[in-house]
């Protein structure tokens, strides 16, 4: 399948599964992000044509939503908190450290797309802090020495594949 | 009717009258610059602030999304309010400085830029009040055009700052505009606004550019009437 045909194909699926309901956009977004880690322009293009919204409207609900990314993103999603708690303690040497690990800047990917970077305030585990969340997990009391660690981790894995 | 007290002046008007409506009809004056006749009100640009006191409670709201109630009394220039009004003036001066109604509206309520506010510079003239995005939804009908990103990053335009292929390149938008943001330059047989470029339809009789082509076509296609009807100018019709 051509890369055009499957976004139509695939946002055609999933605003069939919400019932065509123009109420359930941010579910369809989610779901659409979830498929391909980004919002493309052709999705949501089809995806408002299909519920009936204007593109312009979809596009408002797409760039309100700190969630929601129009940028394609890598494989793995590493976000630093940078809320109080884990600013106190050190979260800024750690977006240092992993800046410098990955060698991007929040809101980059890196050229083989296997991370991208972001910032986050607060992900409600201040006590583990500094937290770090890659994907779904959560990574507490982390440092550089950890840094190393759980991204050397998810590099080898994706070498083995 | 319902009957309430604006600046000491008892008045009665119909259930379901907004305050701003009320007041103007007694005529006292109000400055607004969102509130438009052609499209629903969004209470954005929160100049037409009053205070209202209800039993012993006082408050401050929007006149121009506040009902009139009963017994009301309602002040248009206590201290409280021209305060409010004028904090409310000097933000908007310091989002748009360059705007030349928002000068000529400070100078009429006394408002000097603010030191304290630094001045914005990549707003334009746009005080985010969706009366444009509202009369391309609610009374054109083609919703090209939203109000994108969220918090200081907002800005009016059309999804991605691409051409919008719904538009029709009426310049509806740049009519209900307060504030004369939206661009629309016209010359000789074309038009130009968000970033597209318009065919214009002369006219049959006077030979004038009137209208956009495809706004006729928008037109004919919603009312049933044939194109050719259509490319006469209102005057010579
Ligand atoms: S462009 Fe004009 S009408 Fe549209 S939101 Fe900005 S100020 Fe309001
Ligand atoms: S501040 Fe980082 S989890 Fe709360
Ligand atoms: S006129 Fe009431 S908020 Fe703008």
């Amino acid at each position: 399948m051509t890369k055009a045909s499957n976004i139509a194909a695939t946002t055609k699926t999933i605003v069939k599964k919400h019932g065509r309901d123009k109420s359930a956009l941010i579910a369809v977004l989610q779901d659409i992000q979830e498929a391909f880690n980004y919002l493309p322009k052709d999705a949501l293009k089809a995806a408002g044509k299909s519920l009936g919204i204007p593109f312009s409207r979809v596009y408002e609900v797409a760039t309100f939503y700190n969630a929601f990314s129009l940028k394609p993103r890598g494989e793995h999603i590493v976000k630093i908190c940078m809320g109080t708690a884990c600013h106190v303690r050190g979260a800024a040497a750690i977006q240092d450290k992993m800046e410098r690990t990955l060698c991007i800047k929040p809101g980059e990917t890196t050229p083989d797309n296997k991370f991208s970077l972001e910032t986050v305030n607060c992900v409600g585990a201040c006590a583990l802090g500094p937290v770090v969340v890659i994907d779904t997990e959560y990574h507490g009391q982390v440092t550089m020495n950890k840094v190393d660690k759980i991204i050397g981790k998810l590099k080898e894995e994706g070498a083995q594949q | 009717m319902v009957n309430l007290t604006v600046d000491g002046k008892n008045i009665s008007v119909s259930e379901g009258t907004m305050l701003l409506e009320a007041i103007r009809g007694a005529g006292i004056s109000i400055p607004t610059l969102c509130a438009h006749e052609a499209v629903s009100r969004s209470g954005a640009c929160r100049l037409c602030v009053v205070e209202i006191k209800k039993g012993t409670r006082t408050r401050i709201v929007t006149s121009c999304l506040y009902a009139a109630e009963e017994g009301l009394i309602v002040d248009t220039k206590s201290e409280r309010v021209l305060n409010v009004r004028r904090l409310v003036m000097e933000l908007l001066l310091a989002r748009c400085p360059e705007s030349d109604v928002l000068k000529k509206l400070a100078q009429e309520l006394g408002v000097e830029p603010q030191a304290r506010f630094v001045a914005d510079t990549d707003k334009g003239k746009c005080i985010l009040c969706r009366s444009c995005v509202r009369v391309c939804e609610e009374v054109v009908g083609v919703s090209a055009i939203g109000l994108f990103a969220r918090g200081s990053h907002k800005t009016v335009g059309t999804a991605y700052n691409e051409k919008s292929d719904v538009c029709i390149g009426c310049g509806a938008c740049v009519y209900v505009c307060p504030t004369g943001h939206i661009e629309m330059i016209s010359t000789g047989d074309k038009r130009k606004i968000w970033g597209r470029t318009f065919k214009m339809q002369p006219c049959d009789k006077c030979g004038k550019y009137f209208a956009p082509v495809d706004q006729l076509k928008f037109i004919s296609k919603k009312t049933g009437v044939p194109l050719s009807e259509l490319t006469v100018c209102t005057e010579c019709r």
